[in-house]
């Protein structure tokens, strides 16, 4: 293994910590937006950013510990009650929290900061902590303040002759003792700052019998020989200021009024006054059963702890921290690729059962049957372990929202639910990309101005709702705007207008609405700056169904549009129809299948050369030979033999392949083909089945688009396909 | 024997910073989030120094003070207070708590060291 540089893994530790206080920053603000008042929301608000000005301050993070002071200080207002969070001041905390972010995203990345943004900001935040008339002003006030906190080095000294001799007289306190401070230590100390000579006053030290185990009854007077100053000689006392009576004063001037003195000069040694040890002893003797004295206020730990507890639990503290441990994806992954091995081995050893003809209540397949119960378990618990929580890239979203509505002009709150829902990571960080072409979409297009929702008798602030669910093994994930719905009479003039339809087509309202996801309908003429940015719903459709999903919308004018995303809870494995193709056996995605029919003669038609169609209640589509498109024949096969899979490619262009037969529905493992043998056109993947044989996954879309670019240059470019298996 | 410290603080970022300095030096090192997980440490472990930060979740630093404090084992161990607060305020409710002393963040392992030598035994 590489050494670890332990401080570059604490930053690394720092940066995660980061990402986690700002979200804990934004929820709360937005629960406290919402006019939650539980104080133990405000109290998470501050701690987030006085933890992040904390590590800023140990990685001597300067802007962001100046921004986070400023921060922190506003937040310490409103904790304290003396700032009432009107939505105006949490709209600047709000804020302000976006560019915490932006700082520390800049330091962990190297970015830049508008400095001139965060200056603002600070300032917003000093007005808003300053109306209450606790006045801080000017520029790097939080930095002076911070420059306070190292300690002076001891060695430094200050001021003062080379070497001078100082009495100091010190008579602790009762308290100095209960805060666990002791006099001998600090003697021990005082012995590092120069030479000593010590004497202690003992005249106040009662009888035994009248003695007080936690009193304090003597007083010493060391005489400090240093070049270092007075200075040291207080930073010794830093601790014990107000728990002691404490005089520093040249020891040239008159010896101390002696009373009964003992005197333990010990010049030269670091250890001082230990010739009162027995002293010490019989004092301690007195002490020690006095604590161990049960008093009636004595909180035992556990004690404390049932305290605590119930205490948390009215406050409703934030969810408890589960236990986790940090484990390499890569490790993950390897696991992953193992369940997989495991789970394909499986199925051969359940098909070579069966074909050796053992029945099926030999106990031999009794325990295959168990063996395939448990793989199957294995590979869910191993799939959940990839598996996150959608919040990571749901809460990017608010501050998104925030910055359209802004853009706009338009009010919107955006309310998540299901955050906890979880899938795999690598679906997960895919989805961030369609999610915000989605919201701002859903913002820019989708809601109506404020004007137009109060005249049709909404209120000015539009919804936009974004949630997450599982159903049926899938994650379904809802971006649903309470705005206008779609204009279907405008989509419809757009999609003749660019040609997408004929001007005479007969479409339903769901497929009128749905025209929106067609390539080339959103063009950039009327792409706006917000949700443009020259990307169209298609796009979106494209990258959701590359994660092996599909996305729809449903609209009711008047009342808003619902899109609709079903993703795979995972891309390991694959939902697939094995099809039969030239005594081959193939994969085809599920998700790509919109129905399976069993053509008829009379409803194929050729277009010439090989090229033929299918009428599918009187929509042509392009009717694929799969075999002879793979270049496993050369002649294409009567449609009346084969089943048609009518399937639906990522630009939404519908082809029906022909195949021989269906096999049926099965979950398979993908295997990457490039990474074992090369990349083959027309072929996504490679999964094994039960057999032992390869199959391959079919790339839906290349066989789509090549054999339509065949159409122009026929049987130039056939597809050569190695048989495989 | 070395010297047992028990930090506490509820930022992994301090706990991992202080480990490293701590155990540089030679200490021993326990650790816990909160207040209410540091009274569980102490209920099994018995350190000589505590370090602990004051804003935490659950029970703060003042707390937790008071709670050990309370306790007739633990009211002799010292603790040491170590916050981002450099305002006297916040020292001085530490005090009254029961705190022995303060580290100021963010601190130097030097120092940090260096005053948990000064009041430990």
């Amino acid at each position: 293994m590489a050494p670890v540089d332990p401080l570059a893994a604490i930053r690394d530790t720092f940066f995660q910590e980061c990402e986690e206080q700002l979200a804990e920053l934004e929820s709360g603000l937005l629960a406290m937006e919402e006019g939650d008042d539980n104080p133990e929301i405000i109290n998470a608000v501050f701690r987030a950013v006085h933890s992040i000005k904390g590590g800023a301050g140990a990685f001597s993070l300067g802007d962001m510990i100046r921004f986070a002071h400023a921060f922190e200080t506003a937040l310490d207002e409103m904790r304290s009650g003396r700032l009432t969070p009107t939505p105006d001041g949490l709209k600047v905390m709000l804020r302000a929290a976006d560019v915490l972010a932006d700082l520390v995203r800049a330091a962990r990345d190297g970015g830049e900061v508008d400095q001139d943004h965060s200056k603002a900001l600070i300032d917003e935040l000093r007005q808003l902590g300053g109306a209450t008339g606790d006045g801080e002003d000017g520029d790097g006030d939080g930095e002076e303040d911070w420059g306070d906190f190292s300690f002076q080095p001891l060695g430094v000294a200050v001021e003062g002759p080379s070497s001078a001799a100082w009495r100091v007289t010190f008579t602790p306190r009762a308290d100095l003792y209960a805060k666990a401070n002791e006099s001998a230590l600090l003697l021990r100390e005082l012995g590092r700052v120069g030479q000593v000579t010590t004497q202690v006053d003992a005249s106040r030290l009662p009888m035994l019998d009248a003695l007080e185990p936690e009193a304090a009854y003597l007083t010493w007077t060391v005489i400090v020989t240093t070049d270092q100053g007075e200075g040291a000689i207080r930073d010794v006392f830093e601790f014990v200021d107000g728990d002691c009576d404490l005089d520093i004063t040249p020891a040239d001037g008159p010896a101390p009024d002696g009373g009964e003195t003992i005197e333990v000069a010990d010049a030269s040694s670091a250890e001082p006054a230990f010739d009162i040890s027995a002293l010490l002893a019989k004092v301690q003797s007195a002490v020690e059963p006095a604590a161990e004295t049960p008093t009636e206020t004595s909180a035992t730990p556990a004690a404390a702890l049932r305290k605590a507890e119930t205490s948390a639990a009215v406050a409703a503290a934030g969810p408890a921290a589960g236990a986790t441990i940090r484990v390499d994806l890569e490790r993950v992954d390897r696991l992953i690729d193992l369940v997989g091995e495991l789970v394909i081995n499986q199925a051969m050893l359940s098909q070579r059962v069966m074909e050796a003809g053992l029945l099926r209540a030999s106990g031999v397949a009794m325990g295959l049957d168990e063996l395939e119960q448990l793989t199957r378990e294995i590979q869910d618990s191993v799939m959940a372990i990839r598996a996150q929580p959608v919040k990571s890239v749901f809460q990017r979203m608010p501050r998104l929202a925030r910055e359209v509505a802004a853009m706009t002009g338009k009010p919107v709150r955006l309310v998540t639910e299901g955050e906890g829902t979880e899938v795999d990571k690598t679906v997960i960080e895919r989805l961030a990309d369609p999610l915000t072409h989605m919201i701002r979409n859903a913002i820019d297009h989708g809601l109506e101005s404020p004007e137009t929702r109060q005249v049709a008798g909404k209120p000015a602030e539009g919804v936009v709702r974004l949630s997450a669910a599982h159903r049926s093994g899938r994650i379904v994930i809802e971006v649903a705007d309470d705005g206008g719905g779609i204009n279907r009479s405008r989509v419809r003039a757009i999609a003749v207008e660019r040609g997408v339809i004929p001007a005479d087509a007969q479409l339903t309202d769901e497929e009128t609405d749905n025209l929106i996801f067609m390539p080339g309908f959103s063009t950039a003429s009327e792409v706006s700056d917000i949700s443009g940015r020259g990307v169209g719903m298609d796009v979106v459709k494209r990258s959701i169904q590359a994660l092996g999903g599909r996305i729809s919308i449903t609209s009711r004018p008047g009342l808003g549009s619902t899109f609709t995303m079903s993703l795979p809870l995972t891309l390991a494995v694959l939902d697939g129809m094995v099809v039969t193709v030239f005594d081959q056996t193939f994969v085809a995605p599920l998700t790509a299948i919109v129905e399976t029919l069993q053509p008829k003669a009379s409803d194929i038609y050729s277009l010439g050369g090989d090229t033929r169609v299918i009428s599918i209640r009187d929509t042509f589509v392009p009717l694929i030979d799969v075999g002879f498109s793979l270049g496993f024949r050369n002649e294409q096969i009567e449609a009346g033999s084969g089943v048609a899979l009518l399937i639906e490619g990522e630009g939404g262009s519908r082809a029906a392949l022909l195949v021989d037969a269906i096999q049926g529905q099965r979950q398979v493992v993908i295997k990457s083909l490039e990474a074992n043998y090369r990349q083959v056109p027309g072929v996504a993947a490679a999964t094994i089945l039960g057999d032992g044989r390869v199959a391959l996954i079919l790339d839906i879309d290349t066989i789509i688009a090549v054999t339509r670019s065949a159409e122009s240059h026929r049987a130039e470019t056939p597809m050569a396909l190695a048989a495989a298996g | 024997m070395s010297m047992t410290v028990l930090t506490v603080d509820d930022s992994r970022t301090m706990r991992e910073m202080l480990r490293m300095a701590l155990v540089e030096a030679g200490f021993r090192v326990i650790q816990a989030e909160d207040g209410v997980h540091g009274l569980e440490v102490l209920a099994n472990d018995r350190p000589d120094v505590i370090v602990t930060d004051i804003n935490m979740p659950r029970m703060d630093g003042f707390g937790f003070i008071e709670e050990v404090r309370g306790d007739p084992a633990y009211r002799g161990v010292p603790i040491l207070v170590l916050t981002t607060e450099s305002d006297d305020a916040k020292k001085m409710r530490a005090r009254m708590a029961g705190a022995t002393g303060w580290i100021v963040k963010p601190f130097n392992p030097v120092k940090l060291v260096d005053a948990i030598r000064r009041v430990a035994a």
